[in-house]
């Protein structure tokens, strides 16, 4: 293949126009390598998730480029959806209330015409640890770690490459979280999976990732590797207070603070 | 037949439904569980359910040929000589003419909703989940339709395509509509930038798949409350237009007409007129505490 798998340059966007225009994300670039799991770590407002939208395809008011296995994400390409798939953040929000599990899976198949829908459901619900006695169930029949195991088999029913994880575990109990972080690693080195990991938590980037990069009010202040995350030894001050704010709240930590403001 | 029930109850209230129909019948079981707590709720079903059963078997219940005139027994009290809600100005049995009758509103509200109810889905989710200009067309046109009252309308309708049932019923689904536009359109905008349309959207499903399966299926159900809601309304226009002569013609048994026709007797026969009127009443509120039960079962923003 030779290229990144995912590659975003000078990416631009702005909600709303005139003097009310926000610039979520201004001018962001980076590279992800085929296999490679990259994080995008930031605030809440950061623009991280705004990236990943964009490079979903779910945004279209965004100016730049952005490139999936060589495809323009700008020109809709039929055979994207084949590509990169999205989980989202909220379980609760991202299955249809009133489909079934089997009906989610399912759907993804029937749109592209693959036969074998029955087997493909069975090993998609076996592959994220779910039970075929869960195949019939609606969503509000689940606990919010089986629905975002529901909707990790909903993006992967397409074989994809590519996964974008949008906080895949924010809206979850802790105990669930390390659950679907690990399912997670084990699918992608099972399915051979490039990610892109977003979330405001270093420590399931520094768990998940190869390489991270962190965004603040809309630019990528540092790109590093996980090892310089784990030494601690971040250059910008930004990263910094990010990682000691990661470390939950004390006293010395928040009279360090600096307010960029 | 008690040592046989527990087991399909069971099956349909499991948390693990071994087949999609089996889910869909549980879902259904359960929202038949909540709806039987509803007692008037249930005297609606029961009402409605008549109706339907009445008009199915009109020619085995009805004691005398609906148009059958006899001129000697014109205008008989209730009880009289075999006729259990006495005879109109023709000497027809009014009960007879009711039975029939059950049939035509039946056939109104049917074809009624059958009509207006698709259009106002299909026009409400296409202007909120596609927006801009298609939203703002769409909406003026059901702008216009709302501006004028309903059996104004109906009645302008019914005088431009000349008086009958079935124009009748075209003049009332004409008009009917637009609040249904209003409500899907209204339910659309909720459910457009929800996560799971997003996801739809992802997997490269079109616009028509994502109306038809995702967004249409979640409008149904404040739908089908509103359109039940409305069969009383619309038995009401029907008796309306009948009554001023624009609806079912004579010698048709539709009670708007019946009640229109007894009024010239109403001081001194005044069962001609009231029985109709009656049954009018009776359906309407039936439709009505009908729909009332279903909006507490289906309605996703009156749960807990």
């Amino acid at each position: 293949m030779g290229g990144p798998a995912i590659s975003v340059r000078d990416l631009f966007v702005t909600f709303g126009k005139g003097a009310d225009a926000v610039r979520a994300v201004r001018g962001v670039s980076f590279d992800v390598a085929e296999g490679e799991s990259f994080g995008l770590v930031g605030e809440s407002g950061s623009g991280k998730s705004t990236v990943l939208r964009a490079l979903a395809g779910l945004n279209r008011d965004w100016t730049g480029a952005a490139s999936i296995a060589g495809l323009d994400v700008a020109t809709r390409d039929a055979r994207l959806p084949r590509i990169a798939q999205m989980v989202f953040q909220d379980p609760y929000a991202s299955l249809h209330p009133r489909h079934t599990v089997d009906r989610v899976l399912s759907e993804p198949l029937e749109i592209h015409g693959i036969a074998e829908v029955d087997r493909r459901v069975t090993q998609a619900l076996e592959d994220v640890g779910l039970g075929p006695a869960f195949r019939f169930r609606y969503p509000n029949q689940l606990s919010g770690g089986q629905r975002q195991r529901v909707a990790i088999a909903r993006a992967l029913m397409l074989q994809p490459r590519v996964l974008l994880l949008d906080e895949p575990t924010s809206a979850l109990d802790v105990s669930v979280q390390a659950e679907i972080l690990n399912l997670l690693k084990r699918l992608r080195a099972t399915q051979r999976l490039t990610m892109i990991l977003v979330s405001h938590n270093l420590a399931v980037v520094a768990h998940m990732c190869d390489r991270l990069a962190v965004m603040s009010r809309g630019i990528v202040v540092e790109e590093m590797d996980v090892a310089t995350l784990r030494r601690e030894e971040p250059k910008v001050p930004y990263t910094r207070q990010l990682l000691l704010a990661s470390k939950g709240y004390d006293r010395a930590v928040a009279a360090r603070m600096t307010n960029e403001d | 037949m008690s040592e046989a029930a527990p087991s399909w109850r069971d099956r349909l209230l499991s948390d693990a439904p071994r087949s999609r129909r089996e889910a869909k019948l549980g879902q259904l079981y359960r929202g038949w569980l909540q709806f039987r707590r509803n007692r008037l709720a249930l005297l609606g079903l029961v009402i409605v359910v008549a109706l339907v059963l009445v008009a199915a078997f009109a020619p085995w219940i009805a004691t005398h040929h609906p148009y059958e005139q006899n001129l000697a027994q014109r205008l008989l009290p209730p009880g009289s000589q075999g006729h259990w809600l006495g005879t109109d100005e023709f000497g027809r049995d009014i009960f007879s003419r009711i039975v029939y009758g059950a049939r035509i509103t039946l056939y109104i509200v049917v074809l009624v909703a059958l009509i207006a109810a698709p259009i106002g889905l299909l026009v409400g989710t296409a202007a909120g989940y596609l927006g801009g200009w298609v939203d703002a067309v769409l909406m003026r046109i059901t702008d216009v339709f709302l501006a004028f009252p309903s059996l104004i309308l109906a009645l302008a309708f019914v005088a431009a395509l000349g008086p009958g049932i079935e124009n009748a019923v075209i003049a009332i689904a004409l008009t009917s509509w637009p609040p249904y536009a209003r409500i899907a359109r209204a339910e659309t905008l909720t459910i457009r930038n929800s996560d799971y349309i997003a996801a739809a959207r992802l997997q490269g499903a079109g616009t028509g798949r994502i109306l038809a399966r995702h967004v249409m299926p979640l409008c149904l159900s404040s739908l089908t409350v509103r359109v039940t809601l409305d069969m009383a309304g619309i038995i009401l226009t029907a008796a309306g237009l009948g009554f001023l002569g624009l609806g079912a013609q004579p010698p048709l048994a539709e009670w708007g007409a019946m009640v229109s026709s007894g009024r010239r007797y109403i001081l001194d026969q005044w069962w001609v007129a009231t029985i109709p009127g009656l049954a009018i009443f009776v359906v309407s509120l039936a439709f009505n505490l009908l729909g009332d039960g279903l909006r507490d079962v289906m309605d996703p923003r009156g749960k807990k």
